[in-house]
Order: structure tokens, then sequence, then C-alpha cells
């Protein structure tokens, strides 16, 4: 890729222009291939989110390599059920991860509560502790399906500006 | 040796403190006197001929309609492979009886989860704490009555219709985004 225009009208301020927004492109296009993915394995969801990682679903094609901690991850796959015992954790997990950061929400349980929505001890969804970006149904969802889930992340992280992506926990001081 | 027979031995021992075997419909069980659950404990554990030297498990029920909480110990011996199934009757207002951890190790841990979820105190205890619920956890929830407490540390226990709320959610980012284009309009514009 190339700085230079052929058009030989343009101005000063136009290659300008045309550099910004392709430092952009290039920056996004880095992170959409570099994700780096919390483990956060909670349930069943947790066998299908390794086989996620293993051979045939094989998201290291898509850059996404698993971390054990926050501190290096990118995003975050909630998978499983959350108690609430484990959403004080969730949300302290979440805010060690460096910025920008996105979180994944796997299965009926963490989309909702699911199976065990009336339960005395369960959080009744990840999204009434954090933000979540993309919503992957299903009890558990293949491992195809998380695969879709992080490529409609990498769209979502293609199509938004990386410098002004800023967010806190629900509660928590940004 | 038959469970029929372990409760002879027992009622030998123990008298009017050991009540009858009950119809076996699936494990026959004797109610016993809440007083002297350690003593025949340490006697179903040790006695030669029976030493029931595994406590395999260790719950309770609660009955709000007879006021009772009943706890129920379901003894094994690995050496003669015979079973027998004590319970234990108590006042369902202060439920509270001397622990058995002294006879079996492993009851350590199942009193400290009858006693996080039913709220059953167990005097001797060496560590009585909740096991699974969270320390500042309120109320003990297999009990018949016990009511949700709205949530836990902020967190909300209400979940409306999703295609409600996904639809709330999706006008608020809309109105949002509305708002940040015009945002960045605005002073471009001035």
């Amino acid at each position: 890729m190339t700085g230079r225009t052929m058009d030989a009208g343009a101005g000063a301020g136009d290659v300008t222009l045309f550099h910004t927004s392709q430092l952009d492109k290039l920056i996004n296009m880095a992170r959409e291939n570099s994700l780096w993915y919390l483990l956060f394995g909670l349930a069943c969801c947790g066998i299908e989110l390794m086989q996620f990682g293993g051979p045939r679903a094989d998201v290291m094609r898509f850059g996404a390599i698993p971390r054990a901690s926050p501190r290096q991850a990118d995003f975050m796959i909630v998978a499983g059920t959350l108690t609430y015992k484990m959403a004080e954790r969730a949300k302290l997990l979440y805010d060690q991860m460096p910025e920008p950061k996105y979180v994944i929400s796997m299965g009926s349980c963490s989309n909702c509560g699911g199976l065990f929505q009336l339960g005395y001890s369960v959080c009744k969804g990840v999204d009434k502790v954090l933000p979540v970006d993309v919503y992957v149904p299903g009890c558990p969802p293949r491992p195809e399906a998380l695969t879709e889930g992080l490529i409609r992340l990498q769209e979502l992280i293609r199509s938004e500006p990386w410098s002004t992506k800023r967010r806190a926990a629900k509660g928590s001081v940004a | 040796m038959t469970t029929t027979e372990i409760h002879d031995r027992l009622k030998a021992r123990f008298g009017e403190d050991v009540g009858p075997l009950s119809e076996p419909k699936i494990d026959a069980f004797a109610v016993v006197k809440r007083e002297r659950i350690v003593e025949i404990c340490r006697f179903l554990a040790k006695e030669p001929g029976l030493e029931l030297d595994f406590l395999e498990d260790l719950t309770a029920l609660d009955w709000p309609k007879n006021n009772q909480i009943e706890v129920v110990y379901h003894l094994l011996s690995y050496r003669h492979r015979h079973s027998i199934v004590l319970k234990v009757q108590l006042d369902r207002a202060a439920p509270s009886i001397a622990t058995v951890e002294g006879v079996w190790k492993t009851a350590n841990w199942f009193e400290r989860e009858v006693y996080d979820l039913f709220g059953v105190t167990f005097e001797g205890h060496p560590d009585l704490r909740r096991i699974m619920l969270p320390d500042d956890w309120i109320g003990h929830p297999l009990r018949k009555d016990y009511q949700e407490t709205g949530g836990y540390h902020g967190f909300s226990n209400v979940r409306e219709n999703p295609l409600v709320e996904l639809k709330r959610l999706d006008d608020v980012r809309r109105a949002e985004a509305a708002n940040a284009a015009g945002g960045v309009d605005g002073p471009a514009k001035a």
C-alpha cells in the first residue's frame, strides 16, 4: 500500500487524509487478525470452547490464541453458567483486561441464565455484569457457531475506530 | 449383615433412644434421639462386626408442616458390605445438633453444606462456615419458605422477555449512535 496518489490534482491536505484513513484500517486489520481470548470456561460450554481452539475448528487460522491471563487478552469468552459468586470474579477479570476489550457470551446460560435461570444462585445473563458484544446461542453451541461469533466480532472490530473504544464494566470507574 | 440385624444390635445397646426400622422403600431408616447421635455414630463406626467406616452422605430435609428439619446419615461398611440410614428430627425454629466430625472426618464438609443450605447449627464443629454460597449470602436456600432477596451485590435478578429487552437495548444503541453522529457533525458545521 502506498501513500502516493496518481492524481496530479490532489493537494497536500488530501494526501494526509488518505494516510489517516488507511492507518485506521491497517491497525484494525492487525487487531481483528490477532484476537487473543481469555479462557473463562465455567460449565459444559467450556468443553466446546476447548474444541474451538482444537485442530478441527482451528481458530488459530483467524489469529485467535487462548490466553490464561486477562492482561494479555483482547476479548473474553464467557462460556457457561455464571453464578452470582462467579459474576464478581468475571467482573474483576474484565476490569484487568487492557482496552480495547470485548466480550463474547457463549451459550444459553451466559446469555440469559438458560436452563438454570430460576435458580437462586444463578446470574440471569452475563450482560447484567459486563457489556456483551456478541451473543452465541446454543446449549452448548457447536465450535462452528462460536467460530461464527468470532467472525462477527472481527466484523465489529473492522467497522469501528480503535482509538475511541473505551468502556468499563457496570458499576466500576472507567 | 442385614440392615435389620444392625438395627437389632443398635436397639440392644441404646434401647428406647433408637426408633423402629422403617418400611424399606429404598433404604430402611431408623429415627434416633438427637442427644445421643455422637454416641450412636461412634458405636456404629467402631463396634466389631458393624464397623460402618464410611459416611456416604449427610444431608437434610425440610418439613414445614411438621415444623421439623430432619438430618439424614447414610452409613456404609466397606469391610462388611452393609449399610444403614439414620435420621434425627430437629426443631425447625432453631435446628441444632452435635457434630460427628470426630467420628468421620468427611462429616466436616457435609455439615458445612447442610449449614449453608438449611441453616442447621452443628455444635462443636471446628469450622462452621458456608461452603458453597458467598459468605455474605442471606438465608438458607433449600428451606421451603426461602425467598430470593432481589439480586446480589447490585446484580439484578430480573430478566425481561428477551424480545422486549433486546429491542429496548437496540433502540438505546441506535439513539446513542445518532447522538454521536450529531456530535461529530455539530462542531464541523460550526
